[in-house]
């Protein structure tokens, strides 16, 4: 698990999901079970935006743009290489 | 402002016919304005209209409105009035929610309303064809869009709606209620009327007042202050849509800076949300001078909330007069007092253990060890009387803390359908309200609530709609688990927590559970798990008649939960 990976899932954990960082399933779906609900996901994207440098505008905020964790991270990366 | 008239067609057809031309909804929805003027909302709802006489809707019948935000949302509610027809607007059915669920609550108003008519999203409306349709009363299931019909518009003034009588249905409000038992607030076009002759003075409305709101309008505060209010007294109205606002919250502020903005009512949770969820760059140029009024109501008002936000956006001329507070109810129409026009909001500072050991709101002074901020939700309305009372139903005095009860000249026929919940909650003429509060120089105060309701982000969500929910996840032990509110001060709003008691063999499995139980709750509510505890058999604590006690196992969390913080 790479830093970023760390950071993430540890936001995540403690913000949205309430367990141990490394008993996310990376493919678990976030958004559109509900489990990170609309009023977190402005609080995610400001966070992607002051940790990683990376925009996600607020009509990406949808599982069409990502809803696992392994789907945000890919964004976050192919982003940051852009 | 136009002159009151008695009901909701009567009006439209008045604004029709003086200012069709008048902008009188502003919808910013995504990216984009669209402006509605008196005629197209006439017009839009006259299409409606003529589908629902089409197949056969007479005065009385209701008309279930399932539409996402939007214009055909407004038109399909206004359609109804005009054929005399009771209208109710009930939240879609977005992806996040549990198809399953969402039909089964739908199911059960459908079977209590006995609607002649739904409209709805087409994916929805498709199965609610299927569903409904030749099983019952359900005459048509209408999808949004522009109307066909091709021969023109009857006369505007031979709708069956300008006929009917003051005294009948305007509309229904559903509260949400446990499952299966929705209450549907049945209110006459009179108790609409008469609700905004009261309300309108006390906020010092003119025509020239712009109202911005978020809120949905299947809830009262969207339904009443953030539509028709602004509608039927005459003025404009910015329409956004929750799940726009909730994405970036920056979005209420820059609409009524674009369009000088003076009146938004908003949960307590909002100024919390909106204080810490708006980076500084979405503040570029953003002038809220205009903002007269931000009105608190639908939850507990919390003066912390007041002041973040004040400080929040002081900078872009929000003036401190401005923060204002309300205390409504569905049942009331909406509005049961107004605090903060006439003078700045009263902050009631009092000692802590008097008002939790006695039930005294006893002001504080240099000797009080804690001081509890309560906030006024300002003085009744001229046509509301409120009262506190024991719970022998004997009057309070003034600082001492009781249920409220309300009597006005506003209030529902009854719940629709439902003479059972009618005669509990209006017995005597007073409406019992549920919450606890008191009242001094002739202002409000909330203090609590009697019930078990919570109320989470302004919406009312019962803890037995939450314990079915988690009843149902395999792993749990059906009838052991409790629900209850716990305040969040961060986020302004109570938060819904769970202690649930789980096989000894699932433990090694916890991190699966806890999100296959909250998975469950996000996708059967409205709302998603806080604090969610996990526990061994017999931890619960029971009454004696072997119901688990939602107030004793709530204190139970909290005692575990000092002691672990005070431990570390």
């Amino acid at each position: 698990m790479d830093i970023l990976e760390e950071r993430l899932r540890t936001y995540l954990a403690e913000n949205c999901l309430h367990l141990p960082p490394d008993q996310i399933p990376a493919d678990q779906p976030l958004l559109s079970s509900g489990l990170v609900d609309s009023f977190h996901l402005v609080d995610l994207a400001l966070f992607v935006e002051s940790e990683f440098g990376v925009h996600i505008d607020d009509s990406e905020l949808n599982p069409g743009t990502f809803d696992s964790l392994d789907q945000l991270l890919q964004l976050i990366r192919t982003r940051r290489r852009q | 402002m136009i002159p009151l008239q008695e009901t909701i067609p009567e009006v439209l057809l008045h604004r029709y016919r003086e200012t069709p031309e008048q902008v009188a909804v502003v919808l910013r929805l995504g990216i984009g304005e669209r402006a509605l003027t008196v005629r197209d909302l006439f017009e839009g709802a006259a299409g409606y209209a003529r589908e629902y006489q089409g197949v056969g809707a007479r005065p009385g019948d209701v008309v279930i409105d399932l539409l996402a935000p939007g214009a055909d949302l407004l038109y399909a509610f206004l359609g109804a009035t005009l054929v005399g027809a009771v209208p109710t607007i009930l939240p879609f059915l977005t992806e996040k929610l549990d198809p399953e669920r969402y039909q089964e609550s739908l199911d059960n108003l459908i079977r209590l309303t006995r609607p002649v008519a739904l409209v709805a999203e087409p994916v929805f409306a498709a199965k609610l064809r299927a569903r409904f349709l030749d099983t019952g009363k359900v005459k048509a299931v209408l999808d949004p869009g522009p109307r066909a019909g091709g021969s023109p518009l009857p006369n505007p003034a031979s709708w069956q709606g300008l006929r009917v009588g003051t005294q009948s249905l305007a509309l229904l409000q559903h509260s949400s209620g446990t499952t299966g038992l929705q209450k549907g607030v049945a209110l006459s076009h009179a108790a609409v009327f008469r609700q905004l002759s009261a309300y309108l003075p006390a906020l010092h409305y003119s025509a020239s007042d712009v109202v911005v709101s978020w809120l949905p309008l299947y809830h009262d505060m969207g339904l009443i202050a953030g539509f028709l209010l602004p509608l039927l007294a005459g003025g404009k109205l910015v329409l956004l849509s929750p799940f726009d606002w909730v994405r970036a919250p920056w979005s209420l502020l820059q609409a009524v800076s674009d369009h000088h903005g003076t009146l938004s009512w908003l949960p307590n949770f909002a100024y919390n949300f909106c204080a810490s969820h708006v980076p500084e760059s979405e503040l570029a140029g953003v002038d809220l001078s205009s903002w007269r009024a931000v009105i608190n109501c639908s939850e507990p008002m919390v003066a912390d909330s007041h002041r973040l936000f004040a400080k929040r956006f002081r900078a872009n001329g929000l003036h401190d007069e401005a923060l204002a507070t309300c205390y409504a109810m569905a049942e009331n129409v909406f509005a049961a007092t107004q605090g903060g026009i006439e003078q700045p909001v009263w902050v009631d500072r009092v000692d802590g253990h008097v008002l939790a050991g006695e039930g005294r709101a006893k002001p504080a002074d240099a000797a009080t060890a804690r001081t509890v901020e309560v906030v006024s939700a300002g003085p009744p309305l001229g046509n509301c009387q409120l009262g506190v009372v024991d719970a022998q139903g004997r009057p309070r005095a003034d600082r001492e803390v009781g249920e409220l009860v309300l009597h006005s000249d506003c209030m529902l026929q009854g719940y629709f359908n439902r003479p059972d919940a009618t005669a509990e909650a209006l017995g005597d003429g007073w409406y019992r309200t549920g919450d606890l509060g008191y009242l001094a120089n002739g202002e409000v105060f909330i203090t609590g609530r009697k019930k078990d309701l919570m109320i989470v982000g302004g919406k009312n969500i019962y803890p037995q709609d939450i314990e079915y929910l988690i009843n149902r996840v395999p792993g749990v032990h059906p009838g052991r688990a409790v629900v209850f509110g716990l305040f969040n001060p961060v986020m302004g709003t109570e938060e819904v927590a769970a202690v649930v008691e789980v096989d000894s063999q699932v433990s090694r499995e916890e991190a699966r559970l806890s999100l296959a139980i909250r998975q469950a709750v996000a996708t059967g509510s409205e709302v998603t798990l806080g604090p969610l505890k996990l526990v061994d058999e017999r931890w619960l604590l029971k009454t004696s008649s072997g119901k688990i006690a939602r107030a004793a196992n709530r204190e139970k969390l909290l005692a575990e939960r000092d002691r672990t913080l005070g431990a570390t």
